[in-house]
């Protein structure tokens, strides 16, 4: 009986890795609710994120930013859940939480990227909603 | 008497090995070929600087190219990798003291540098230049493969270790 329930213990999370959620990161849902917060200070009707505004972003051909990055897929290939490439030739883990457990799970990176991508192809900042929108569609990859 | 002997012969061992040594540094002098450069052992500068490209080694430019680089993180060949300013600091610092001309003394990539001569690329030093000259198709840069002069891997496969001596 012991050992049973030991047994039964050990597996708990292991069985909690598999079926919850690939957003049930402590660490990712920290960033959503930032993000939340300030989409609600950007704009009082925001009533929540949307993959599918997220994989919007995510496909769209810009033209404000820079000509060799008109879209995230210009680098990250049309598959999130397949690795991409830089301008400089070198391998990109996969965007797809399902594939890269770790993404947006660290504030400072989050931010670097989005500061840094969304410049050269937008043209311009993201806003909190686009960032969480991104990261709630990648979160269901 | 024996302990003289055995001392004397550490010696010559010593020597010879050092004689064997400066022999081969001089022929690797002359052909520009079998020195290692190590690999990047700097934590921020291995995890920043080689998100986008390989992490090259410093030793590849000298220390006024590595500031000039770090000074125009913003527009970095066209892209914006701007640091936080405690972590590029820090990064400059460890590029510009392991620079190629670091300590007053030039390496093998600082041949054919002016003094103020500041490449912004490792591809831009005349060594670099006569090293892929004639060995490499200028096409093969654009082999969807190698996609970038700044992809060393594509070819040199241990150029993170800094070994480049696979031509």
């Amino acid at each position: 009986m012991k050992t049973r329930c030991r047994r039964a213990l050990l597996a708990l999370p292991l069985l909690a890795a598999i079926t919850l959620p690939a957003l049930a990161n402590p660490a990712r849902e920290a960033a959503i609710n930032h993000f939340a917060a300030a989409a609600k200070a950007e704009n009082p009707g925001f009533s929540g994120f949307s993959a599918a505004r997220g994989e919007a972003l995510y496909r769209t051909r810009f033209s404000g930013g820079e000509a060799e990055t008109p879209a995230c897929t210009a680098c990250h290939t049309d598959n999130p859940a397949s690795g991409g490439r830089t301008r400089a030739g070198k391998d990109i883990a996969p965007m797809a939480v399902s594939k890269s457990p770790d993404r947006y799970t660290d504030m400072a990176k989050i931010e670097k990227w989005f500061g840094r991508n969304c410049k050269s192809v937008l043209g311009r900042e993201c806003t909190a909603t686009e960032k969480g929108d991104f990261i709630t569609f990648m979160s269901g990859k | 008497m024996t302990r003289t002997i055995l001392a004397l012969a550490a010696v010559a061992t010593i020597g010879s090995a050092i004689a064997a040594a400066t022999v081969t540094a001089a022929r690797a002098d002359r052909d520009g070929e079998g020195r290692r450069l190590g690999a990047v052992t700097d934590m921020a500068t291995i995890e920043e600087c080689g998100a986008c490209h390989m992490a090259f080694q410093p030793a590849m430019l000298p220390a006024r190219s590595w500031t000039a680089i770090m000074n125009g993180l913003s527009d970095h060949f066209g892209e914006n990798a701007a640091l936080p300013d405690d972590k590029a600091k820090a990064i400059t610092g460890y590029l510009v003291a392991n620079a190629g001309d670091a300590s007053g003394r030039d390496n093998h990539f600082m041949r054919g540098l002016g003094a103020s001569d500041t490449p912004l690329r490792i591809s831009g030093t005349p060594y670099w230049i006569r090293e892929h000259r004639g060995e490499v198709r200028p096409g093969a840069f654009e082999d969807p493969r190698v996609k970038s002069k700044a992809n060393c891997v594509a070819c040199h496969r241990g150029a993170e270790m800094g070994y480049y001596e696979d031509d």
